[in-house]
């Protein structure tokens, strides 16, 4: 076994492109030689693309060996991943950070609410529940996002919303041309799931108001905050817990974090700019 | 007696440093020490006892530094200046991987510090602390090998106990000095009286007992010992500033809100001059860049400041945008959060961030104020 230093990325191969939307795409990427540890739903990795940058992205999907990273282009790292094509090589370090409870839904609802991009996060955890939907009273996904050309996986949404091991919500703030789906807040959609506020765990990804606003609602219908996850982001530069950029509060969020039960960062959220 | 151990102590006569200097640098070490440079006492390499600033002195306080020339011939007469022993543990700059593109694949080559061995002379108490301190963060085995590592291997403390606290000290309310607290090689005690001017030095390693014992001198009495311990004692009672470290911690927690952050935040320049001079402050970033050919890429790793804007950058935009909550999480997290992380406090007292902020914002008076907001009466 090879001594890795933490600071060092590995290669990967491109080996597989798809376009998800206007600006967001997934990668997919198997590896050159070292093989790095397998990444548990929720995780991410430090991905390099070699003379720009290094950015921290969420495992979204893959078997095997396979990593596949979902990505929307914002930055200079991520326009950069934007123009990398099958074939080309990355540096990948990780897998880091906490996953989603695994387990804790078990004999209960199992509720997943994802946002815009933060459904890539989740859809690891999507998949697994599928294959395992007997140990859930019910499960429950809520894919929003602000326009239809913002939804993420509308195709594998729509295979979803037929598949009878699950319920599926989806919702736009703002339809378009040809949408004849839903349109409202996330929070909307989510008081049409029942749920049993005792036996629910709920996992949840998207931009920080919006989590905000579904632990919100769920605590006022008797949901405890401890089982609500939801998984935050920061300014993330080395994912080992020593760049300090990450932090909030006395946590890491790239050690601690990205997902943390609701109840250890509520108090943190409610200070502006911490 | 002291913080010097029982075991090999012995006094020296003030000339003895040019012989541990020149064993050092026989034993292979490269010697860094405090020398005057650009009006400060800063860290330099030292190749014989005349590069140490004899008799120089220097008078600190909020905002401000100024050598001054002391009436004696002290080695050690004077408190920290602005460079701390993170320039040599975590460079300001420093090269963390190469990466080599052949055909469309990339080789990615970790790279180790080349330099040689080295010898810190004159670490005070408050910065043998801090080097711990940095410890807890940087050196955690499942980094693997890193270049901290690296180089926190290959060095040899000289630890000079402080007898000349500055008005910006507080290292005795810290609980780091000043007499030293454990760790290092050798601790040197500086005696210096208007008839009496001698080095007591200990042994705390193997290695050394042994540059000690190449250093003559005698056997240190019970009555040398107690007089090195009376140096520290002295400057301990000698000390003006205090910040009830343990306390304090809580206190920031509970008060995140309090209007003491609104009224620093207009006196902060957010010019990070603090973040740059702390001993402990341990934050980075990255920097990648490439060559015309595009195939040889390199990650630089340097120092970065909780008070650059662009520090908390994310897409959405920067989650500290105000000068407020940037001093806020700098303090706090000095203070308090850090207990939570690392089981200590991030601040040892050595008074830095209070001589070289440019507005002469102190952290005593700071955190004094946290929390004592009266209400009104009207």
């Amino acid at each position: 076994v090879p001594v890795i230093s933490a600071y060092v990325p590995v290669s990967y191969t491109i080996t597989g492109r798809r376009q998800e939307g206007r600006d967001t795409f997934t990668v997919a990427s198997q590896p050159e030689a070292t093989v790095l540890p397998e990444a548990a739903p929720g995780q991410f990795d430090m991905v390099t693309v070699p003379e720009v940058g290094e950015a921290a992205i969420s495992l979204s999907g893959g078997t095997g060996s396979t990593r596949e990273h979902t990505i929307r282009a914002v930055g200079s790292v991520t326009r950069a991943l934007e123009r990398l094509r099958v074939g080309e090589q990355v540096g990948l370090r990780g897998p880091y950070g906490t996953a989603w409870p695994a387990r804790a839904a078990d004999g209960g609802d199992l509720l997943i609410v994802g946002g815009g991009l933060g459904v890539a996060p989740l859809r690891l955890s999507i998949i697994d529940a599928m294959e395992h939907h007997q140990r859930f009273a019910s499960l429950t996904v809520v894919a929003a996002a602000r326009t239809p050309a913002d939804l993420l996986y509308p195709g594998e949404l729509e295979r979803w919303s037929r598949d009878e091991r699950l319920e599926v919500r989806v919702t736009v703030d703002a339809a378009g041309p040809g949408w004849t789906g839903p349109v409202g807040l996330v929070t909307d959609a989510l008081a049409t799931v029942p749920i049993d506020p005792r036996t629910v765990v709920a996992l949840v990804c998207g931009p920080e108001p919006m989590m905000i606003a579904v632990a919100h609602d769920l605590v006022t219908r008797g949901v405890e905050p401890h089982r609500i996850h939801v998984s935050l982001e920061r300014n993330m530069r080395c994912g080992v817990g020593t760049c300090g950029h990450c932090q909030l509060g006395p946590l890491f969020v790239c050690r601690d974090g990205p997902v943390f039960a609701y109840d250890r960062v509520a108090h943190l959220l409610e200070v502006r700019e911490l | 007696l002291s913080s010097i151990q029982d075991g090999d102590v012995r006094v020296v006569a003030p000339e003895a440093v040019d012989d541990l200097i020149e064993v050092l640098i026989r034993r292979g070490y490269h010697v860094i020490g405090p020398i005057v440079r650009d009006g400060a006492l800063v860290h330099g390499e030292l190749t014989s006892g005349r590069d140490l600033p004899v008799g120089v002195g220097a008078e600190q306080d909020a905002g401000r530094y100024r050598l001054k020339e002391r009436a004696d011939r002290a080695l050690f007469g004077f408190a920290v200046g602005p460079s701390s022993w993170k320039q040599e543990l975590l460079p300001q700059r420093e090269l963390v991987w190469t990466g080599e593109r052949s055909g469309e694949g990339w080789t990615f080559t970790s790279t180790s510090p080349r330099t040689p061995p080295v010898a810190f002379l004159g670490v005070r108490p408050c910065d043998l602390a801090a080097i711990a301190i940095q410890d807890r963060v940087l050196d955690r085995q499942e980094l693997g090998p890193t270049p901290y590592r690296a180089r926190r291997d290959r060095i040899f403390t000289v630890v000079v106990e402080c007898g000349e606290p500055a008005a910006t000290c507080f290292c005795a309310s810290a609980g780091t000095g000043p007499a030293a607290g454990p760790g290092g090689d050798l601790v040197v005690t500086e005696i210096v009286e208007p008839d009496r001017h001698e080095l007591v030095v200990g042994a705390r390693s193997q290695r050394g007992a042994e540059v000690l014992g190449e250093l003559g001198g005698r056997d240190a009495t019970v009555e040398d010992r107690a007089a090195a311990a009376a140096v520290t004692e002295a400057a301990a009672a000698r000390m003006e500033r205090s910040v009830d470290i343990r306390g304090v911690a809580s206190l920031l927690a509970r008060n995140p809100e309090d209007p003491r952050w609104d009224d620093v935040a207009a006196r902060c320049l957010a010019c990070a001059n603090c973040t740059l001079v702390c001993p402990t402050c341990f934050c980075t970033t990255i920097v990648d860049t490439g060559d015309l050919s595009g195939d040889h890429a390199e990650r630089w790793s340097r120092w970065a400041s909780c008070f650059d804007l662009d520090f908390s950058h994310m897409a959405s935009g920067a989650v500290r945008p105000a000068t407020r909550s940037r001093y806020r999480q700098w303090l706090t997290h000095k203070f308090s959060s850090w207990w939570e992380q690392f089981g200590t406090s991030g601040c040892v007292g050595c008074g830095r961030c209070i001589a070289w902020c440019p507005v002469g914002i102190d952290v005593t008076e700071e955190l004094a104020a946290i929390g004592t907001e009266r209400e009104v009466t009207i």
